[in-house]
């Protein structure tokens, strides 16, 4: 059982408070204060060492330490610097960002104010999904606030450093949640993710410097500069030290909860809770006084886990030690023992393929594919040799296999590879009770036509 | 100003020129620019990409790459005066989602997609909606429909129909 010791929420500490949302109340709970201390007293270069040193890894789903990426832009650049927030969360199961910006938005500004003087950036974009209708009015209300209190705008409180934040509204495109689809889409474009190198710190938005920072990370920020780095490196699992590459799961981390649970909700919690205990703790288990079939560790793309796994410690190195892609966005969903895997599956092929942007072959082609042979196998028209073919898909798609230049196909392959992995049995039974005559065909079949897919 | 728009109002142009130094391009404007076409027309007609284009210096197929690759955008004929997306992403899924809109669009009369005859609602599926915590739910113009059953849908439905009729 994971020990929850004195923790306390931070980054949801203004939920269900009565107008928490208002610039008095965040002030009132000890906000902007921290800024307007680190503006008068601390170089840009300080700010940066402090989130370095802090080891906040970023929240959107790479796990990237924000302040060595901040350390990758260039030198006395003559500027503009961009910083674009991304508010694009799209990952299936994760809906932090939309508490953490209707609930608490000034949060998220002062975070994104302190990244920004740490940045040198002058203008930050926050690429909001379209989505969220809410969280633009909350944003755009605390904004107009922060603008009236000199916390934006020129000169901000005497300290000769100038910000303006501009709400960008998207179009309903997961892509945009890669940081390169979301400075194209910026831009006016297609959102198809640029090659790297360039990353964006070199070369990002309107072809300068640029940063790209998650809601959430930007949270942590703010608490960061509030309460210290050792409050912050006192939560959460440290670095292993048998493994130098390992930096580490520092901080508070908000776990997003649905699916099969008496309780779904975004939950905040120490790094490296357990699965288990987040689904029994917080989520009063897994509903209707069922078992659960699997669990997704961090968002769709992240795979499975089976329920002999959910002991595992959901922190940035856990998920990847029972054969998941990651800890991704903490999105955890839980599936339970009623639920077919070809039907789970099947939604996370259709997922994929209706997002896959289309720029790189083997995920076009391989995220429509690997839909048609789960509709094929839904039809009552599965052949055992499928598995092979979906588990071949699932294997050359991707950035880690060098096949396409962003990991969305990852995440399509991940599911894809875990479910035949891991439930390859009933995989197997299902063709062969729905598809008695011909489940050992291995000559090609044609496709069936789409039908659920748009 | 520019002459012979068809399909642009002063309005819809002053707002869009009012977001110009927000950007250092003029192209960063498209999606804005398109959002405030979308918001009041229910759809973005060619002749208005055309405009747009010429707005911002930008040739129409510029414009038109961009509002094609956004699945937010409709172009041929504007979307119903009630637009709403019902979530078929894995939360909403485990917990009925794809019945609601199997059930809204039957009690309808169209398919997923489709517009009433009477042009009051137009139901899409949505890929994950963010609100998991509320599963299976709905988002219809800025309302959050939360915790759907297809008693709940039949009775947006009748909604819809009664503000129209």
């Amino acid at each position: 059982m994971t020990d929850t010791g004195s923790f306390q929420p931070v980054l949801l500490e203004a939920v269900g408070v009565e107008n928490g949302h208002s610039i008095d109340n965040y002030r009132s709970r000890g906000g902007y204060a921290p800024l307007e201390k680190l503006l008068a007293e601390k170089q840009p270069a300080e700010v940066v060492e402090m989130v370095k040193s802090s080891g906040l890894r970023g929240r959107g789903g790479a796990g990237f330490m924000t302040g060595v990426k901040w350390t990758f832009l260039p030198k006395d650049h003559p500027g503009p610097i961009y910083l674009c927030v991304n508010a694009d969360e799209s990952e299936p199961g994760t809906f932090n960002n939309r508490i953490l910006m209707e609930d608490d938005p000034h949060q998220i500004l002062e975070g994104t104010i302190i990244s920004a003087y740490a940045t040198r950036a002058s203008t930050a974009y926050i690429y909001l999904r379209y989505e969220y209708p809410q969280s633009w009015n909350s944003l755009q209300a605390a904004i107009d606030e922060a603008y009236a209190a000199g916390y934006l705008g020129k000169n901000i409180k005497g300290s000769g450093f100038s910000l303006d934040i501009y709400l960008h509204r998207g179009a309903a495109a997961y892509i945009c949640g890669e940081e390169t689809g979301l400075i194209e889409s910026l831009e006016g474009k297609r959102a198809w993710p640029r090659i790297k190198p360039p990353f964006p710190a070199i070369e990002g938005a309107f072809r300068k410097p640029t940063v790209v920072n998650n809601i959430e990370t930007l949270a942590c920020v703010a608490q960061i500069a509030r309460r210290g780095v050792d409050w912050f490196r006192s939560i959460g699992i440290p670095a292993d030290p048998n493994n130098p590459r390992d930096p580490g799961s520092y901080g508070p981390k908000l776990y997003c909860l649905s699916g099969h649970v008496e309780k779904p909700g975004c939950y905040e919690a120490q790094l490296g809770i357990t699965a288990r205990d987040l689904i029994d703790q917080f989520g009063g288990g897994v509903w209707k006084g069922r078992r659960a079939k699997a669990v997704i560790p961090g968002g769709i793309s992240m795979g499975l886990m089976t329920e002999d796994e959910l002991d595992t410690p959901l922190d940035f190195a856990g998920p990847g030690k029972v054969g998941c892609l990651g800890l991704g966005t903490a999105a955890v969903v839980v599936v339970d023992e009623t639920v077919s895997i070809v039907d789970f599956l099947h939604n996370s092929c259709r997922f994929f393929a209706h997002e896959s942007c289309g720029q790189c072959t083997p995920c076009r082609e391989g995220t429509s594919w690997s839909l048609r042979m789960l509709e094929r196998i839904r039809a009552g028209k599965g052949r055992l040799k499928d598995l092979d073919l979906l588990a071949e898909i699932g294997s050359t798609m991707g950035m880690m296999p060098g096949s396409t230049i962003c990991g969305l196909a990852d995440g399509a392959a991940w599911p894809i590879k875990n479910a035949i992995a891991k439930f390859r049995d009933e995989f197997e039974q299902y063709i062969k009770e729905s598809n008695p005559t011909g489940y050992m065909e291995t000559d090609p079949v044609p496709a069936l036509p789409i039908v659920t897919a748009h | 100003m520019i002459a012979n728009r068809k399909v642009l109002t002063d309005d819809m142009v002053a707002r869009i020129e009012a977001l110009a130094p927000r950007y250092p391009t003029k192209q960063a404007l498209t999606l804005p620019a398109l959002h405030i076409v979308h918001d009041e027309l229910r759809h973005v007609p060619l002749d208005a990409v055309v405009e747009i284009a010429r707005l911002l210096d930008l040739a129409p197929a510029e414009v038109q790459d961009t509002l094609t690759f956004y699945q937010f955008f409709h172009q041929e004929k504007p979307h119903g005066k009630v637009r709403a997306f019902v979530c078929r992403s894995i939360s909403c899924a485990l917990r009925g989602g794809e019945q609601v809109l199997d059930h809204l669009c039957e009690k309808a009369g169209i398919k997923p997609g489709e517009t009433t005859g009477d042009g009051a609602l137009t139901v899409e599926p949505a890929e994950c909606l963010g609100a998991c915590d509320f599963a299976p739910c709905m988002l219809a113009g800025d309302d959050l429909h939360k915790d759907l059953t297809p008693e709940k849908a039949e009775a947006f439905l009748d909604s819809v129909r009664g503000r129209t009729s």
